[in-house]
């Protein structure tokens, strides 16, 4: 080294030679901060334009055009013989009486086609509700009641403005249907309100009386199937090969296939299940423990690498502090290092899960693609899931399943993060940062 | 090398049987293909501190961990030898690591207390062994170990609190306190003052002078000072040799072997 005299010689030189580098070091540290920020804007402007098109295309299906009827209960078409018998309530033709109010509210109307438009303007589904009113309530019969029905989809359109008038004979909303619908708004006798069909209802091929709650009851049963399944299973997978194996070829074998697992395209899961669930071991087309079932082995290898990342991650010291008063292996395991590990489990849990809950490739594959109308009542009833029902509905060729394809897509979302935060809550539970 | 080699070699290894606790007969650990610990004999006496000093790497904390089979755990370790403890070789096939390990406590470098509250870190070792009946007996075996580590009177208003939110000093102690509260026979330490301030240390060493009433203390130390200050014997450890061995004061005082006196005088390591 050289005498201090002489760094001091050159201590000017130096500084110039060392700015000179800042500056260079600096504008690479600027540089980096943009690219940093631009790619942030730019994820985020996506996710705002995916959130306002589903939402614009989506929020309006919350609502459904009603017509309002003043339905007469007649005694001569309900029970003509004043049985009182449900069997004959039940099989009454109500339909009748949806027509009957109808013809009275437009006399003018007198062509057999012409009543046919006219009567199609109210949703199939009134006949049905007016049923549901008198088996729950058989006073009705006699009476003269007003009651809210469900538009037909096109007049829902309509409504709502997406769908035009068009001229005489062509479009499907015909000028004298478009007559009619004008009557009812003068006669505030039409109007949009809350969609609670939407909420409660399973799939059906009338839009206006498709509901999603069915797939969203058949999602949360697929999604606690896999729960209960991959989560058990994968953490003391991820233990036994962290903790307990012996580091040999046939572990490292086993490392090497979980890993490839991860990274294998779900639909092999789904002809797997369908090979083996379903064709070898008989358990039920389109039900819920089928689809949980394959969603476990998609999710299986998510949670076992997330597992043992974060086992790695606990300091070797806890351990050895526990095998230092005496623990066995297994104490020491179970006392110590899982609590300490499980937060991260259970983020690498719902990494996997909130995979599995917009999963469809595997699903279609074992059936839970079918028309399902009724609401799944357990694990082993025929069902379908949200993604899935999004498919169908985005198939659809009616022009109010668009809505409704998207105003799913918002109940799918709100799901995704009620469960994500459900996660935050339980790991800010098992979390200890002491 | 039969038994008066060894004496010439390394001063005075060995105790009359009475004294000793521990008897270590020729042992030899290797990492892998590394020799770490090269034929090493010494006698640990009962109800006294010894002290293993030597530079970095010199296999003071190897050997150690030996003696509680610690190393057990590393799975690339493998250790030659006999090590008796009371006259019965803990490598033998019946014996239990676990049960070892009740017998002989250890502190570690970096405290490491469990993230659980001061209470459940005294109580764990006690509830795994099943030593209290009933809750009343657990905690006084919890009381008494904190006492006996000198931490009962700053901690005793807060037993439910994090056993992690103690100074560095006090998470030590609270390490001695989990070691002590299965009462087992030896206390091993290694470097357990390394990572806190001369006030803290000054506290565990008084506090290892009382211990060693009721414990025998083996504790490996960089500091030289330390090790004159609380042990009665100490061993010099060089590149996996046992050096020198004797009582603390001979060996500072007046060292038989160069490499030793090289060491504590300071112009080595």
């Amino acid at each position: 080294m050289n005498n201090i005299g002489g760094i001091q010689e050159n201590s000017g030189a130096r500084l110039q030679l060392i700015k000179a580098g800042l500056k260079r070091r600096y504008a690479k540290e600027k540089i980096f901060r943009t690219l940093g920020i631009t790619a942030i804007v730019i994820a985020l402007m996506m996710l705002t334009v995916l959130f306002v098109t589903i939402t614009k295309n989506g929020y309006s299906a919350f609502q459904q055009t009603f017509i309002r009827l003043k339905i007469t209960f007649d005694a001569s078409v309900i029970d003509p013989e004043h049985t009182g018998d449900t069997g004959v309530l039940s099989q009454a033709d109500y339909g009748r009486l949806v027509k009957k109010t109808l013809r009275e509210m437009f006399p003018e109307v007198k062509k057999r086609r012409e009543k046919r438009d006219l009567y199609s303007i109210v949703s199939s589904g009134a006949a049905f509700q007016l049923r549901k009113m008198v088996m729950d309530d058989p006073g009705l019969i006699g009476t003269t009641q007003t009651v809210w029905v469900p538009a037909d989809d096109d007049i829902d359109m309509l409504i709502k403005g997406y769908i035009k008038t068009g001229k005489e004979g062509t479009g499907r909303i015909k000028a004298d249907k478009a007559a009619w619908v004008n009557t009812l708004i003068e006669n505030r006798a039409i109007e949009k309100r809350f969609n609670f069909a939407f909420f409660t209802g399973g799939d059906s091929r009338e839009p206006e009386l498709a509901g999603i709650w069915g797939a969203v009851v058949g999602s949360l049963y697929t999604m606690f199937v896999t729960l209960i399944l991959s989560f058990p299973l994968g953490v003391a997978t991820a233990v036994y090969l962290e903790e307990f194996a012996p580091k040999n070829i046939w572990t490292d074998i086993i490392e090497v296939n979980i890993n490839n697992l991860a990274a294998v395209p779900s639909i092999v899961f789904g002809l797997l299940g369908l090979a083996v669930f379903l064709n070898f071991f008989g358990l039920p087309r389109s039900a819920p423990i089928v689809g949980g079932l394959v969603l476990t082995l998609m999710t299986l290898p998510t949670i076992i690498i997330a597992s043992r990342v974060s086992l790695q991650s606990v300091p070797p010291s806890i351990r050895e502090g526990a095998l230092g008063v005496g623990a066995s292996k297994m104490q020491s395991v179970m006392h110590h290092v899982l609590p300490l590990a499980l937060p991260g489990m259970l983020t690498g849990t719902i990494i996997g899960m909130a995979r599995a809950l917009g999963e469809t490739a595997p699903l279609l594959m074992i059936g839970m693609v079918a028309f399902i109308v009724d609401i799944p009542a357990g694990i082993f009833d025929k069902a379908t899931v949200l993604p899935v029902q999004i498919y169908l509905w985005a198939d659809s060729p009616e022009r109010a399943f668009a809505e409704r394809t998207s105003a799913a897509i918002i109940v799918l979302l709100a799901f995704l993060l009620i469960m994500n935060a459900l996660a935050v809550v339980l790991r800010k539970k098992f979390e200890k940062r002491w | 090398m039969n038994r008066n080699e060894i004496i010439k070699a390394v001063g005075k290894p060995f105790l009359s049987e009475e004294k000793v606790k521990i008897s270590c007969r020729e042992v030899n650990v290797y990492y892998g293909q590394n020799h770490a610990i090269k034929n090493v004999s010494v006698d640990i006496a009962e109800k006294e501190v010894t002290a293993f000093i030597g530079p970095s790497g010199c296999g003071k904390s190897t050997f150690l961990r030996c003696i509680n089979r610690m190393n057990d755990t590393i799975k690339t370790c493998r250790i030659e030898g006999e090590i008796r403890l009371d006259g019965e070789n803990i490598y033998d096939r019946n014996v239990d690591p676990v049960l070892l390990r009740a017998r002989i406590g250890m502190v570690f470098q970096k405290p490491n207390p469990f993230p659980k509250s001061i209470y459940q870190n005294v109580a764990y070792g006690p509830r795994i062994h099943g030593l209290a009946r009933n809750k009343s007996e657990l905690d006084e075996i919890v009381i008494t170990s904190l006492e006996k580590a000198g931490l009962f009177n700053e901690v005793k208003d807060q037993l439910g609190h994090p056993g992690t939110s103690l100074s560095g000093g006090q998470q030590q102690r609270l390490c001695i306190a989990r070691a002590i509260s299965v009462q087992p026979e030896l206390i091993l330490m290694d470097e357990p003052c390394s990572a806190l301030d001369p006030i803290a240390t000054a506290k565990i060493e008084e506090l290892m002078d009382e211990l060693r009433q009721n414990y025998t203390i083996i504790i490996v130390t960089h500091s030289m000072q330390q090790a004159a200050r609380v042990s009665q014997r100490t061993a010099f450890f060089h590149l996996g040799n046992l050096i020198e061995v004797g009582d603390t004061n001979e060996i500072f005082v007046n060292p038989e072997h160069k490499l030793t006196q090289d060491y504590i005088t300071g112009r080595y390591g």
